[in-house]
């Protein structure tokens, strides 16, 4: 066992975060300065977290974040 | 035409037989006024990591074209595994509330953007087991089209020639089996250039023809875009008409009894 430490190290988009630890997805989302509201989707280590669950979705310490959005495409 | 000519994918009717894409425009005023041209009703849509939290302000591509008004399509461009697909899906799904219809594409390299076949039909039956209605690019190889059909695909989507390319139809004999082959809609993907293109594949009896750059990147894509949707309603009312025969030598279109002449 590890001793808990106060933040934890993850991955949004490719990019470095520390968050504290206990963070959820959509602290994540608050860092990055987006509502929830917004058309989105969020995936942790390759697997989509619900909107319905980002409020209780904790992160640890190495998860790799996506947060995906439509863009023009063909 | 007054009778009904629909296009139903995945059970769902359409008016329109052109499928447009929202990419590479100068601007999301431009991308919303060329579709609306278009008269297009299925709009395609790319997944990236979102960019908002750079640019807060930065318009929204679902405002530009609200999933209330067309049919949105999520492609899987970009992606060169059945992995990379499958996972794309998913987070389209996320992202458009339990939205199921999908365009799967699986490239095999960058140079050609030619499809993968072996990874689109391994994502293809992943995809059709959970529940995506997928409409499936693919090159004009009749035998993989039936294939995507069997698997259980709602749409099979041959290319006329390489994205982007502009070349038109390269191989009509091959859709013209294809469409002669398959029971569900056939949309003619990629590589269209111009407003016969269209036609010609409509002609052709192809059910659609879904089409992004060559639109976007003309010199006047609002322009285009009407061009366009005439080509599809031309090339499809030529299709139903049911055109005359080719022959080597003239016919006349007078009568030829009946002069007063010697």
């Amino acid at each position: 066992m590890s001793t808990e430490t106060s933040t934890i190290q993850v991955q949004v988009n490719g990019e470095g975060m520390a968050l504290a630890a206990g963070a959820t997805c959509a602290d994540v989302l608050e860092r990055l300065g987006v509502d929830q509201q917004q058309r989105l989707a969020v995936e942790v280590n390759e697997a989509i977290v619900p909107r319905s669950q980002l409020n209780e979705h904790r992160l640890a310490d190495g998860d790799r974040v996506e947060v995906i959005q439509a863009i023009g495409g063909g | 035409m007054a009778d009904r000519d629909p296009l139903v994918i995945a059970g769902r009717e359409y008016h329109s037989r052109l499928l447009v894409g929202t990419g590479k425009y100068r601007d999301m005023e431009q991308a919303r006024t060329a579709i609306e041209a278009s008269g297009a009703e299925i709009v395609t849509i790319a997944l990236r990591r979102s960019n908002i939290g750079q640019d807060p302000d930065a318009p929204n591509l679902l405002d530009a074209v609200p999933p209330d008004r067309y049919t949105i399509l999520p492609n899987t461009a970009g992606c060169y595994t059945a992995k990379d697909a499958v996972r794309t899906c998913r987070l389209a799904r996320e992202l458009l509330d339990g939205h199921n219809l999908v365009k799967l594409e699986v490239i095999g390299d960058e140079h050609t953007l030619y499809p993968d076949v072996r990874g689109t039909l391994e994502a293809a039956e992943q995809l059709v087991a959970e529940g995506f209605e997928v409409m499936a690019y693919t090159s004009d190889d009749p035998i993989i089209a039936l294939r995507l059909q069997e698997i259980g695909c709602v749409a099979v989507m041959p290319l006329a020639a390489p994205i982007g390319s502009g070349l038109g139809i390269q191989n009509r004999y091959n859709l013209l089996e294809i469409v002669d082959r398959l029971d569900v809609p056939v949309v003619v993907d990629a590589g269209v250039g111009t407003a016969s293109d269209v036609a010609v594949a409509m002609e052709l009896g192809c059910d659609a023809v879904l089409l992004n750059t060559a639109i976007a990147g003309a010199q006047d894509p609002v322009l285009m875009a009407s061009a366009m949707r005439k080509g599809a309603e031309a090339g499809r009312e030529a299709y139903r008409a049911g055109r005359i025969p080719r022959k080597r030598y003239a016919s006349a279109s007078s009568p030829i009894e009946g002069t007063f002449f010697e």
